[in-house]
């Protein structure tokens, strides 16, 4: 068994497991970054990044093989020909199913880094203080003014482009120039301004592409291709951004096909002293040793590695001692969608693809609203005009046919919900020791679900995006609810959270384990709440924050 | 993450015309599929009816992108065992239509009997989608239209040359003028 020793551990290398690695080896730490999956090297291992449809013998689209082998994954969109290589095989990695829980993961150096939808909004006390207000959950340890300045700190380096808007829900930060609404999506955002008299507002989407000069990287280039891995840099990753940055360094060394068994903890001392690792392509069992570790491997990997620590001292895992290990895990709930018509605008067309749209913060149990539920949503959507793939009346088919489908079409408005869903201690994961992964491994059972809550809450995103898209002036709305299951956002969070009570919560307000202050949990498994936006750049922040903690308190001997 | 639900919600928008749309979005039974079953003058008979619906013009048409082996590629590898079944059937009822409206085989007839027939077997494949349950199955002629579109649209010729295609833009701008006759992005 070979014994490695480290200043810190990352486990995983993701998008907080990357912020974790940069800030501690640029603060000169020797840190190891171990991942599960393999290495994807920057650039030269996107290999799909150049190319078009035509390249694939199916033009992208999946196949029954495809369905038959990925059984989880053919639920909803990632199961497709063009960056099959980038998520996890189901078969190889199983998990159960109390309840559906549709988990779609990515096994790689980068890990969901690579594959996310960049949409980056902050948390402000609107959302930190809802548990306390509305008695769900437990309060977050911290408030805004505590956070602000690291938001501030990861936009600046990430690289988040958007608008300042001066919103009392969502507050505007350090960014890089906003992308453009189209025609059709200024003039839409001026009626709702008119209409909503400033209660419910469309913007630009906030998003982590850079859009001026940034530190080697270059421009977003608007090819729309980000889910394939940007050969530009163009958006933020572990590989185009946070990795370099701890490389430079010198003080970093990446382990890939390295799977993370359990933290090892001396109960004499209350810290952890390192993990076992088994090699994920040759079986062996390694042992690397640290003073901190990060804990970066997904909300519910996170969960799965703590469940599997320390459990002759607490058979339910590390940071269990509070009984809500694995518990309320939340996500946000998606699949309600409107569209419609929109007339005119034959004169307009957009140059370039633009990968983002708009954005509707939440208004609802704000600004004096008061729902038959508590807290809210917001939509993302865009407005586009139509390319070969639209009715043509006059002509069934020939050249005349031809010709009309070369055109455009007419414009369309779209968007979809993204809801707040709730603590709930009883939406957990659990291990499943009856069942073993490919390596052998005990695998995570799924036991949660959307509750009257949020099912309130989706008649109001429904109803509201249908009476919005009409108001603005949409012919032809019509709108559908579909799917209503957790997993689909991939905003999976919860499961270690934080709070100030150790008797009712996993971390403290820094994301240390109440029982182990030596291990940080700073991916999605800290949040106390959902909010309803888009969180990873809350897990940059919050990563940030604890990394300079952790060397604070490293330096003063307190670790 | 928008950019996924913007697929979904331009399907809705347009309100779904595409069985395509199916392959990316829709579960799956695990029939048994039949493998290989087109013959080479399969692929012949199928570029042909391709190209009546998209011909060449003074961009390339659907035999240029080889769209009849394109076809038996997505049928053969992305359709459910069902749907593989009424597409092989549509190639005999295709033919079928063909003798008993010119007492002629299709590949025998010329392209304006090809015109004219096909324009009727879209009239009552689109009269039979629009009024059958969703349980009900596919009209052959929709699927190998579809096909037809999908396979042309997003080859190289199609996406190229008919359409309007820039690998790297380099910027974004909401609002450009369009005029008639201007053709459509690609992508």
């Amino acid at each position: 068994m070979a014994d490695q020793t480290y200043d810190a551990i990352v486990i995983g290398s993701g998008i907080s497991g990357g912020w974790a690695a940069k800030e501690l080896t640029e603060k000169g730490l020797k840190v190891i970054m171990l991942e599960r999956g393999r290495n994807i090297e920057h650039i030269k291992d996107y290999v799909n990044a150049n190319k078009e449809a035509w390249d694939y013998p199916h033009h992208g689209r999946r196949t029954q093989k495809m369905i038959e082998e990925y059984p989880v994954l053919k639920r909803d969109y990632p199961l497709n020909e063009i960056n099959l290589d980038m998520w996890v095989k189901d078969s190889d990695c199983p998990y159960t199913e109390v309840k559906r829980f549709d988990w779609f993961r990515g096994y790689h150096v980068g890990g969901r880094s690579l594959l996310w939808g960049r949409q980056s909004y902050r948390i402000n006390d609107m959302y930190f203080e809802e548990n306390a207000k509305d008695g769900h959950g437990v309060d977050w340890p911290i408030r805004y003014k505590e956070i602000e300045q690291w938001y501030d700190y990861v936009e600046r380096f990430a690289g988040i482009s958007g608008s300042k808007e001066g919103l009392a829900q969502l507050p505007d930060g350090q960014f890089l120039p906003p992308m453009e609404l189209n025609c059709v999506e200024k003039d839409v955002a001026a009626r709702m301004k008119t209409i909503y008299k400033g209660k419910r507002s469309m913007i630009i989407g906030r998003t982590a592409h850079i859009t001026a000069a940034h530190p080697d990287r270059t421009q977003c280039q608007f090819r729309d291709k980000c889910w394939l891995g940007c050969p530009f840099g163009g958006y933020f990753s572990t590989q185009s951004s946070t990795l370099p940055a701890a490389m430079k360094t010198g003080n970093l060394t990446v382990r890939p096909w390295s799977i993370v068994t359990k933290i090892l903890y001396d109960k004499d001392s209350k810290k952890a002293t390192g993990v076992e690792v088994l090699d994920a392509e040759t079986n062996k069992t390694y042992v690397y040793k640290s003073k901190i570790i990060f804990l970066n491997a997904s909300t519910l990997n996170s969960a799965w590695i703590l469940m599997n620590s320390a459990t002759d001292i607490w058979p339910d895992g590390l940071g269990s001692s509070s009984g809500e290990l694995g518990h309320n895990l939340m996500d946000h709930h998606l699949n309600v969608h409107a569209g419609g018509i929109v007339e005119g605008y034959t004169d307009k067309y957009v140059f370039g693809r633009r990968a983002n749209g708009f954005y509707i913060p939440r208004y609802r149990n704000f600004f004096g609203d008061k729902r038959d539920y508590v807290r809210g949503f917001g939509y993302q959507g865009s407005a586009s005009r139509s390319g070969w793939n639209h009715d043509v009346a006059e002509y069934s088919l020939g050249a005349d046919f031809k010709d009309a489908l070369t055109e455009p079409g007419g414009w369309s408005i779209g968007m979809g919900g993204f809801g707040e869903t709730l603590p709930y201690h009883d939406n957990k994961v659990t291990l499943d020791k009856t069942k073993k992964d490919k390596w052998g491994l005990n695998i995570l059972s799924f036991d949660a679900e959307l509750k009257e809550n949020e099912l309130k809450m989706r008649k109001d995103m429904l109803n509201d995006a249908i009476e919005m898209l009409e108001a603005i002036g949409a012919k032809n709305v019509t709108g559908g609810d579909t799917n209503p299951y957790l997993g689909r956002g991939i905003h999976e969070m919860g499961t270690a959270r934080m709070g100030k009570d150790p008797k009712t919560s996993v971390l403290n307000k820094f994301n240390q384990v109440w029982d182990a202050k030596n291990v940080f949990v700073t991916d999605g498994s800290f949040m106390t709440s959902a909010a309803c936006q888009n969180p990873s750049l809350t897990y940059m922040a919050f990563t940030a924050r604890a990394a300079n903690y952790a060397v604070e308190e490293l330096k003063k001997g307190n670790l | 993450m928008e950019r996924r639900e913007l697929l979904k919600m331009i399907t809705l928008a347009t309100g779904g015309a595409l069985i395509g749309a199916e392959f990316l979005l829709s579960g799956c039974k695990n029939n048994a599929r039949l493998e290989g079953s087109f013959s080479d003058d399969d692929i012949l008979f199928l570029d042909e009816v391709a190209e009546t619906i998209l011909p060449k013009t003074n961009t390339p048409g659907a035999k240029d992108a080889q769209v009849g082996k394109f076809m038996t590629v997505m049928v053969n590898d992305c359709y459910e065992a069902k749907d593989q079944k009424i597409f092989h059937d549509g190639l005999i009822n295709l033919n079928e239509a063909s003798k008993k409206k010119f007492s002629s085989s299709f590949m025998k007839i010329n392209a304006e009997q090809r015109k004219e027939l096909l324009t009727e077997l879209d009239k009552e494949a689109k009269a039979y989608q629009k009024t059958k349950k969703e349980s009900d199955p596919n009209h052959y002629f929709t699927m190998m239209k579809q096909l037809t579109l999908f396979g042309f649209f997003t080859s190289k010729p199609g996406a190229t040359e008919a359409l309007r295609y820039i690998a790297i833009p380099g910027k974004y701008e909401g609002s450009v003028p369009y005029k008639k006759g201007d053709k459509a992005w690609a992508t």
